[in-house]
């Protein structure tokens, strides 16, 4: 019996997700007394990273394929069933969230898709927590099957990492099918961190007037290294792109640090924003809902308080 | 083109949010409930447009009692031109997956879709459900699609960017942002769907694996400090010594 987890790689390197992944893998088999391995998928060359996260085993599946997410999914069951896998570990991504029903479905196993915690056991019973309702409440599940998937929230745990060590890796004995799908292509936004992986966000809304104002908002981003949002009437005027809408029908995310300035903090607003570990609040009405939810307000204009605050960061990054 | 959209309810997003059987249970006591949003936004409405199109119909899919007709009913006025709902209380993301692939099994759908995720448990794995049990290509968070004579090119959203592929024949999705604009019904739309068709079907057997056991409201913030405009120093100071977030 084993826990498995599947390690995501970009440009066949390993993303961070996949070093939380790891750990939460490594940790969860140690609560169910069963070792744990990573699956991969085509070539990576820095696997061995992940021993930091006390992982000491990836099987690794040859990539032949057009890109077919169902095929690879049918591979990855196969993997699963040679290793008599009792947990499936996906993180809840583009990609985990495309592989795991098909993975779920061949292995007959019970979901839960967007945990934030490690499983406990109640009385024999297979439990994990995630948020729901926009993050107004936390559901505990209870999974009665032998064999179970999850998919992990991102910044859900923070891995303490161990020496590292050696790492095996196995060639897997299933190869991937050829699938009807074909990629033609994909498209990304160089040089920064994608939102929801983002341990850094700076976030405006409508609050900047217009979409001329945004200098001082990536000034600050860049400073800070941070990755840019913004709420959602700002990117349905297209002031924004779309995939920087943050709330309730944009991305989710959990960032250590969320600042946000010009943003009112409407109740869709925060669901997608209110697991952020720190909150910091820049608005000029005292009375902004958004303050209820921030650990740090500033009641001021944000067109005076962003570049002071760009300014500190500047003094504190070169002290 | 012969289109399925898998439409769910979900309360109102300023719902309030309270427990009821000792914290086993979600209180429907005085709750709002709305379609999906990306199940009306999005998904409904690019089915529409590609029927309008290329000609064909738009079914909906619903599991769930006839109290939730009134969502069924919202949206045949936005478009869909009749729906089929099984009877059932819809009790996890797979078993509501089970009921719409063994309907869909006898009805050759052209396509399926769903929305990306409901905005009440956030699942985001019926349509994957759908397409594993159908042994049909799935893409999950598509923002455009278009479809010419059985092959479809398909820009599905992932972390930082969009990815674009293209696939011939039967096909299930989950619509994201960005797929299409929002419909509003007018008047005689309203009054138009009250003469649509809702057929009810009784559900197959299927023994739901997952299940929520316990819910529990999250800690209250400890209250927020102000920090003087002036001051910015300080709140640097603070999220390094204090937060420690930077
Ligand atoms: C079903 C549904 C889903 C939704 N989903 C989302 C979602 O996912 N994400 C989302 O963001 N919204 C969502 N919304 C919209 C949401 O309800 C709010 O309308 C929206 O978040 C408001 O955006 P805002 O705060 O940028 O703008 P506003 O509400 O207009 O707030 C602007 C803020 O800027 C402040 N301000 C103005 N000038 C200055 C200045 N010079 N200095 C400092 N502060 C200033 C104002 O005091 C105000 O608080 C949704 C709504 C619905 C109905
Ligand atoms: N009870 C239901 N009836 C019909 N479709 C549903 C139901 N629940 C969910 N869906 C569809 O599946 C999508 C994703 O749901 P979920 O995977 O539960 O987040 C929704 O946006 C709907 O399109």
């Amino acid at each position: 019996m084993s826990v498995l987890v599947y390690i995501e790689t970009s440009n066949s390197k390993i993303r961070k997700v996949s070093y939380e992944l790891a750990y939460y893998g490594v940790q969860a088999g140690k609560t169910l007394d069963m070792g744990c391995v990573g699956i991969v998928v085509g070539d990576c060359e820095d696997l061995d990273k992940l021993t930091s996260c006390g992982l000491s085993k990836v099987v690794k599946i040859a990539s032949n394929s057009n890109g077919d997410n169902g095929t690879i999914a049918d591979a990855i069951a196969e993997v699963a069933k040679n290793h008599s896998a009792s947990l499936l570990v996906f993180g809840h991504s583009s990609i985990g969230k495309s592989l795991m029903p098909r993975v779920a479905f061949q292995l007959n196993a019970g979901s839960v898709t967007g945990i934030n915690s490690l499983p406990s056991i109640d009385s024999g019973q297979f439990q994990v927590s995630k948020g729901v309702f926009s993050g107004k409440a936390i559901a505990t599940y209870e999974i009665s099957t032998p064999i179970k998937v999850v998919t992990l929230m991102g910044n859900s745990l923070k891995p303490s990492l161990v020496d590292e060590s050696e790492l095996v890796i196995e060639e897997a004995a299933v190869s991937i099918a050829d699938g009807s799908v074909t990629i033609k292509e994909t498209k990304k936004e160089e040089g920064t961190v994608p939102l929801p992986e983002a341990e850094l966000v700076v976030s405006a809304g409508r609050g900047m007037k217009g979409p001329e104002n945004w200098g001082i908002i990536e000034e600050l981003a860049t400073v800070l290294g941070a990755t840019t949002a913004c709420s959602r009437p700002v990117a349905d005027i297209g002031w924004r792109p779309h995939h920087e809408h943050v709330g309730q029908t944009g991305v989710a995310i959990r960032p250590n640090l969320y600042i946000a300035a010009g943003i009112s903090g409407a109740i869709q607003h925060l669901a997608g924003v209110n697991n952020s570990k720190t909150i910091v609040v820049i608005n000029k009405d005292p009375e902004a809902p958004f303050f209820k939810a921030a650990d740090y307000g500033i009641c001021a204009d944000l067109f005076d308080v962003v570049p002071r605050l760009t300014e500190s960061l500047k003094k504190f990054k070169a002290s | 083109m012969k289109i399925l959209v898998c439409v769910s309810k979900t309360p109102e997003t300023t719902a309030k949010i309270a427990f009821k059987n000792n914290d086993s249970e979600f209180s429907e006591d005085g709750v709002q409930y709305i379609m999906n949003p990306y199940d009306e936004w999005y998904a409904l409405v690019r089915a529409l447009e590609l029927v309008e199109e290329q000609g064909g119909e738009v079914v909906l899919a619903h599991v769930g009692p006839a109290t939730n007709d009134s969502i069924i009913r919202k949206g045949l006025a936005v478009g869909a031109h009749r729906a089929v709902r099984i009877d059932a209380d819809p009790s996890s993301s797979e078993f509501v997956a089970n009921q719409i692939a063994n309907h869909a099994q006898g009805e050759n759908y052209d396509m399926i879709i769903c929305g990306k995720e409901t905005i009440d448990y956030n699942g985001a794995v019926v349509g994957g459900f759908i397409g594993a049990q159908l042994g049909v290509p799935y893409f999950s968070f598509v923002s455009e699609l278009t479809s010419t004579a059985g092959t479809h090119t398909v820009t599905r959203d992932i972390e930082g960017g969009v990815e674009v592929s293209e696939v011939s024949g039967n096909i299930v999705l989950s619509a994201a942002k960005g797929l299409a604009e929002q419909r509003i019904p007018k008047m005689k739309d309203i009054m138009m769907s009250k003469r649509k068709q809702i057929e009810v079907i009784s559900p197959a057997d299927f023994h739901t694996t997952a299940k929520v056991v316990k819910y529990e409201l999250p800690s209250a913030k400890g209250g927020v400090k102000m920090i003087d405009a002036e001051n910015m120093d300080e709140l640097v100071r603070m999220l390094h010594e204090e937060a420690k977030v930077i």
